[in-house]
């Protein structure tokens, strides 16, 4: 017994030690730099900075737009998951490629292609205007960051809500039919409790990048509508405030631990398989 | 473990896993976008030439390649090249000295804050000749006073910023910053994403200096900045130029340098300096406290001051150069005595130079800047 231990601890230790490089001491040195000033002294500031007007409203729109972009793609999400899961063409790992396909092309190219496809002489508007049609105005506004938000998120909420539905026994589905349960009922009261954990886990993997993104907003907003994420990142590369930006990006964490928590909650009734 | 143990049967476990891994990293690393950082990987790793490397740090689209390939033949050294946006954002990586680099090409106020902040090596001019022969007087006199006795810069290229505008486009006279705060031109405006650049224009149509330190002009400032947001298509810096070649936007706030190659680009656009007055900027070559490599770095520095050299620059980018002896080789006489390329400054009133006014004072700016932004 003693021995595997060891072997066990051996074939750990480089995942350790990774840890340890890459995640424990750049969240010690967040702390550090978060609770200190310039001169090292303890202090509060950089935390309670949140609460000033420039950088709340940045929060505020930020939870606003993932929270709105999150939603979107669990409405888009379900039911083609739900066609896939219970039509068993054998197609759906074709398609299901399909939509994870556009992942392996680098996230900022195809942000900056849909700038190009967006602007007001871009491609969408030329198209428009050849069928007549007036042109559309989105870019460098809100819609066009949730839109963004929305493309790039999108694959996290289907593979997590793919799989979850995928596991469920069409047999369990079978039976709730036999006692009667019309296709509401059995998906209100069978499929949809199973595919908690899944819901759980594609609300996580999207909210959290939306929240924090600051990419999307730079590229599809013009720099015009700042969130929390572009603040923070431009304490760091702008303002050279590393204090600052560690103080804003530790309550940023406070929500992502909320979230993580509730999925932590939510997932305990069903099996686990979140992420 | 549970994590992964759920994901057993499933093909697509894998492809999910690694775009989920990936994502955070592509989130993390993408910043305004064209910048690069490959020094840092290939200080390291990279084969270096017979005379070892030098490591550059410049603006964006600010040099011809052809010279820096031409460098790296004529004396061996391998030139491993990075570039940046704005001055801000060069500023914490070279003051964290998370990268060193042989040559930098920050502008007036820059140089000054980084001598301050004792970041840059005296210049030793005996290495330079081309620099002190081919150099106007004029220029290194401008310099002294960002950098007294210019020891720490020369000078690379100059300019000024104004107004960008598409004839097409735009029906009013264009002589005054006001135009930018012009209703007609509500999401037609491209305004500089860039703190300093953006106050200038603020600062000087409310008849005020640019190097302000008064928090009752900058508050000013900034509401006048506030009152402009809405009409502003986007706030960008070096895009300005593909906008407005592309006809994507009416009016852009612009250095000097683009306006000869949009006006190539595109015939309808034409450049004015507003009678408020603006910012005249030098940018200049310095090397820093921690370069590798100051031999390297001086040798860079003399070549981009050769008169052939500095020609080819020019034509390239065709920001305005300092180097007398590439201007009198230049055959177009209409761009040897452009007015835009090489303005007589007496001609216009109100002209500034950046100053750098302070940690503090940047701080303030900033907070400003942020505040309109976040509206």
């Amino acid at each position: 017994m003693i021995k595997t231990h060891r072997v066990r601890n051996l074939f750990a230790a480089p995942y350790l030690a990774w840890i340890a490089v890459f995640i424990l001491v750049p969240l010690a040195m967040i702390f550090w730099y978060g609770f200190t000033n310039e001169s090292g002294a303890f202090t509060v500031e950089n935390i309670a900075a949140m609460a000033r007007p420039e950088h709340a409203k940045a929060l505020w729109r930020a939870l606003y737009l993932s929270v709105i972009s999150t939603l979107i793609c669990l409405l888009l999400a379900y039911p083609l998951c739900l066609i896939l899961t219970e039509r068993r063409t054998g197609r759906q790992g074709m398609i299901v490629l399909l939509f994870v396909l556009p992942m392996w092309m680098n996230f900022l190219l195809r942000t900056l292609a849909w700038q190009t496809i967006l602007e007001k002489t871009g491609i969408l508007n030329t198209v428009l205007s050849a069928l007549g049609l007036p042109a559309l105005n989105i870019i460098n506004t809100q819609y066009a960051i949730l839109f963004g938000m929305v493309y790039n998120f999108l694959p996290f909420m289907v593979l997590p809500l793919y799989n979850a539905l995928a596991k469920i026994d069409p047999s369990v589905l079978n039976a709730a039919r036999d006692l009667g349960a019309n296709e509401w009922q059995t998906f209100l009261r069978v499929t949809l409790p199973l595919s908690l954990p899944g819901i759980v886990s594609g609300v996580t993997m999207v909210f959290i990048p939306a929240l924090t993104t600051f990419v999307i907003s730079t590229l599809l907003g013009g720099s015009k509508i700042l969130l929390i994420g572009n603040i923070v990142e431009q304490e760091f590369t702008l303002a050279y405030d590393w204090h600052l930006g560690s103080g804003l990006s530790i309550i940023l964490m406070l929500f992502i631990i909320v979230n993580m928590v509730l999925s932590a909650l939510a997932d305990q009734n069903g099996e686990a398989s979140a992420l | 473990m549970k994590y992964f143990a759920s994901y057993h049967n499933n093909k697509f476990a894998a492809i999910f896993l690694s775009a989920a891994l990936l994502l955070p990293l592509l989130n993390a690393c993408g910043s305004s976008g064209a910048s690069s950082d490959s020094a840092a990987d290939a200080q390291g790793s990279a084969a270096s030439g017979e005379n070892g490397v030098v490591y550059v740090y410049n603006w964006g689209e600010y040099i011809d390649p052809d010279t820096l390939a031409s460098f790296e033949e004529e004396t061996g050294i391998r030139v491993v090249y990075d570039e940046y946006e704005t001055n801000e954002t060069m500023y914490p990586k070279v003051a964290s000295g998370a990268t060193q680099y042989d040559v930098i090409c920050p502008s007036d106020y820059m140089i000054q804050k980084m001598i301050e902040n004792d970041l840059l090596q005296p210049l030793d001019y005996d290495l330079l000749p081309n620099a002190v022969a081919n150099i106007g007087a004029q220029y290194y006199e401008q310099a002294e006073g960002y950098d007294p006795g210019n020891l720490y810069s020369v000078p690379y290229c100059w300019g000024t910023v104004g107004i960008l505008y598409n004839r097409t486009m735009v029906s009013d006279p264009v002589d005054s910053w006001s135009i930018l705060w012009n209703e007609k031109y509500r999401d037609n405006i491209l305004m500089q994403d860039s703190v300093r650049d953006a106050f200038m224009v603020a600062l000087k149509l409310n008849g005020n200096s640019m190097n302000t330190t008064d928090p009752g002009e900058l508050e000013a400032a900034k509401q006048l900045l506030i009152e402009q947001k809405p009409l502003v298509q986007a706030y960008v810096v070096d895009q300005v130029r593909d906008k407005m070649i592309g006809g994507e936007a009416a009016l852009g706030v612009i250095y000097s340098g683009e306006a000869i190659y949009t006006q190539q680009e595109n015939p309808d656009l034409e450049y004015v300096v507003p009678k408020e007055g603006t910012n005249v900027w030098i940018d200049g070559w310095v090397i820093p406290k921690n370069a590798p490599d100051a031999e390297n770095a001086h040798k860079f520095i003399d070549y981009m001051c050769r008169a052939d050299i500095a020609l080819k620059n020019f034509e390239y980018i065709t920001y305005s150069t300092p180097n007398d002896a590439a201007r009198a080789l230049i055959e177009d006489e209409s761009i040897r005595n452009s007015p835009i390329a090489f303005p007589d400054l007496n001609d216009y009133s109100n002209l500034e130079t950046f100053q750098f006014l302070g940690d503090e004072m940047d701080r303030l700016y900033y907070e400003l800047w942020k505040q309109v932004k976040s509206e």
